[in-house]
């Protein structure tokens, strides 16, 4: 195949202990580090992996956000991607707005596969491949663990709650990742030089003529309710006490 | 008109316990009516099974060659067709309702709320982001078809005290031949399921070998539980994906959880969190798992577990 789209995400690192503001209105970000969506990094590495046994020419990376997912675009590009594209927007953007994008995108260069993350860590959607594949009305295979290509169809291994599911798809497809498809490789200095030499383009989002305005308002955000703290006990025989005591053995 | 659309999720024999807890959610949104759809090659025991549901209005029974497998691909173009009759549109948050409720959605043009946690009013819901570290409060328009999944470990599961009329249908919807199911693998255990035991022993990297994990299965078996997994205890091949708990395995509800060599990443706890009681066994007194468990204890667990498990038995 010729273009493989990768889309990466911009989130709040998966090491990062996210807070809520005290007044309800969002969460803290300022200061704290950003990081490609892990299940994104793993999206990439497969793309790259593919291109490199000859199944794909080129591998696009695509971020939709604030000129600040250029940081994690280079990223995409120094682990080896050939160009990126930012579609720049200040407002949030839902699943289905992003998908949109993307669509748009597909059109114009001409993509056989998409690789997206399973689900962003920041918002848990899971959403936004499923919605592309709809959109496109071609076939989806999410949470990927294993992918195979021959004669235009891709055998995809899924991460079911059954199980492992295994599923054929003819392409152009859209695929998203489990985490143990790949562990993604390491970005080496050297990389992030050449990768700035990389084409990076970037796109308003006002310029795609897509409707993205956003469907869903959320009205406050909360801490999680805490547990109760605990008791330790001793050794086993204080174990099954305390199981006892609470009627649970 | 206000109505709730359910697609049931099932193995082809039986329903699953998650259309239950669905249906439970669909009982808070106060609307006229609840219909489950049930999609199946022949879905006649299930469609049974869901009209015995209590709450449940009318169960839709769509048999077709093609729904003999939950392909998201095929099964989106059905629901979406089902859908103009319908105010809401729900589906379980499992890996069967995630992969397919997006799609519904996009095919009819809207967009998609996830795990439904809490239901405020019939367009105002709770729902947590950022693995369960902050809890959103979301507002749906009113003039449009609401797709969204329910987070089902927040549900319990609904009463089967009821009689629903069954109805077959025929849809006039041309399906994709572009996807097409091989196999599923796993999944064939004697044990109590993981998602629905009362019961989980879970086991985490410290396990060290898939030889040594058979000290959870036993101790597990001794008490008549389910067993699960943290990633590292999966990525290491110790057991199957299908155990893992957390963010990115399941999320469960058991009124007793025990984590064992389990260090309690924030990923690792959101599959927990709902649990009636956690019980931890670590060997190191500064592990995380303790900051949330209700019984800890600070010990070996290749000496903690068969001492426990002869103390139970
Ligand atoms: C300032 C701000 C305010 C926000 N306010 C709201 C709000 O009011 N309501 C609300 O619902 N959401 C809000 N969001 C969140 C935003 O809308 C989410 O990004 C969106 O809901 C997508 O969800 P997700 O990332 O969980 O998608 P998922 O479907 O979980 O993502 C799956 C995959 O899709 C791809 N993907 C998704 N988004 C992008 C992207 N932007 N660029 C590239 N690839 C992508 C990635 O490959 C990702 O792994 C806000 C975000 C910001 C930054
Ligand atoms: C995007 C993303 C998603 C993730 N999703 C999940 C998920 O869904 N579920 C999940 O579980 N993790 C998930 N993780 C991984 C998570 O961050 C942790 O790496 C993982 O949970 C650690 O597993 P563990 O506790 O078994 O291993 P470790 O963190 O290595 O902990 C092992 C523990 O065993 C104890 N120990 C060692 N020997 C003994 C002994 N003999 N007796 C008693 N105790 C002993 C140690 O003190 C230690 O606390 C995710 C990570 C990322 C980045």
């Amino acid at each position: 195949m010729e273009k493989i789209m990768v889309a990466v995400k911009r989130v709040v690192d998966y090491n990062v202990r996210v807070r809520v503001k005290p007044d309800g209105s969002g969460v803290v970000t300022d200061g704290v580090k950003m990081s490609i969506n892990p299940f994104d990094e793993i999206a990439l590495e497969e793309a790259l992996r593919i291109r490199e046994r000859g199944d794909a020419a080129e591998v696009i990376v695509v971020s939709i956000g604030s000129s600040e997912c250029q940081q994690q675009l280079r990223t995409g590009l120094a682990m080896g991607a050939d160009r990126a594209i930012l579609v720049e927007t200040g407002q949030p953007v839902e699943p289905l707005a992003a998908a949109r994008v993307l669509l748009k995108l597909i059109e114009r260069e001409g993509v056989e596969l998409v690789i997206l993350g399973k689900q962003a860590i920041d918002d848990d959607n899971s959403q936004t491949g499923q919605m592309l594949a709809a959109l496109w009305e071609r076939p989806q295979a999410t949470f990927a663990s294993e992918i195979k290509f021959a004669d235009g169809k891709a055998t995809v291994t899924r991460e079911v709650d059954a199980g492992l599911e295994v599923i054929e798809v003819d392409l152009p497809a859209v695929v998203t990742t489990d985490l143990r498809l790949n562990e993604p490789r390491y970005v080496k200095l050297p990389d992030i030089m050449k990768a700035k030499k990389k084409p990076l383009d970037t796109i308003a989002i006002t310029d795609l003529d897509v409707t993205t305005d956003a469907q869903f308002k959320v009205t406050n955000f909360a801490p999680p309710e805490q547990r109760q703290k605990g008791v330790m006990v001793e050794d086993v025989a204080g174990l099954v006490k305390a199981l006892k005591d609470k009627g649970l053995v | 008109m206000s109505r709730i659309l359910i697609v049931a999720e099932h193995d082809g024999n039986s329903l699953n316990a998650a259309t239950a807890k669905t249906v439970s959610c669909a009982a808070d949104f106060g609307v006229e009516g609840i219909d489950v759809v049930v999609f199946a090659a022949d879905g006649a025991a299930i469609a049974e099974q869901a009209a015995r549901l209590t709450g449940v209005t009318r169960v839709i029974r769509v048999d077709h060659s093609a729904n003999a497998q939950p392909l998201a691909a095929v099964l989106a173009p059905q629901v979406a067709a089902l859908a103009a009759d319908y105010s809401h549109v729900l589906g379980p948050s499992t890996t069967f309702g995630k992969d397919l409720m997006p799609r519904v959605a996009a095919l009819l043009g809207v967009g998609q709320l996830s795990d439904i946690m809490d239901v405020q009013s019939a367009y105002t819901f709770r729902r947590p982001i950022y693995a369960g570290n902050a809890i959103i409060t979301v507002e749906a328009p009113e003039d449009r078809t609401l797709v969204a999944t329910v987070r089902v470990a927040s549900y319990q599961a609904a009463a089967e005290e009821g009689a629903a009329e069954i109805e077959s249908r025929d849809l006039d919807v041309a399906l994709p031949e572009h996807t097409r199911f091989k196999e599923v693998r796993g999944g064939s255990s004697d044990r109590p399921d993981l998602q629905t035991a009362p019961r989980v022993v879970s086991g985490g990297r410290a396990l060290g070998s898939s030889e040594n994990f058979e000290l959870i299965f036993g101790f597990a078996d001794s008490i008549g539980a389910a067993v699960g997994a943290s990633r590292a205890a999966v990525d290491a091949g110790y057991v199957p994906n299908e155990l893992q708990v957390g963010q990115t395995g399941k999320i469960i509800a058991p009124e007793l959880y025990i984590a064992v060599g389990i260090s309690g990443a924030i990923q690792h706890l959101t599959g927990i969190k709902d649990a009636g009681t956690i019980v931890a066994i670590n060997k190191d007194g500064e592990a995380p798992i303790f900051e949330v468990a209700d019984i800890g204890l600070v010990g070996d667990l290749f000496q903690v577990i068969p001492e426990l498990q002869s103390a139970l038995n």
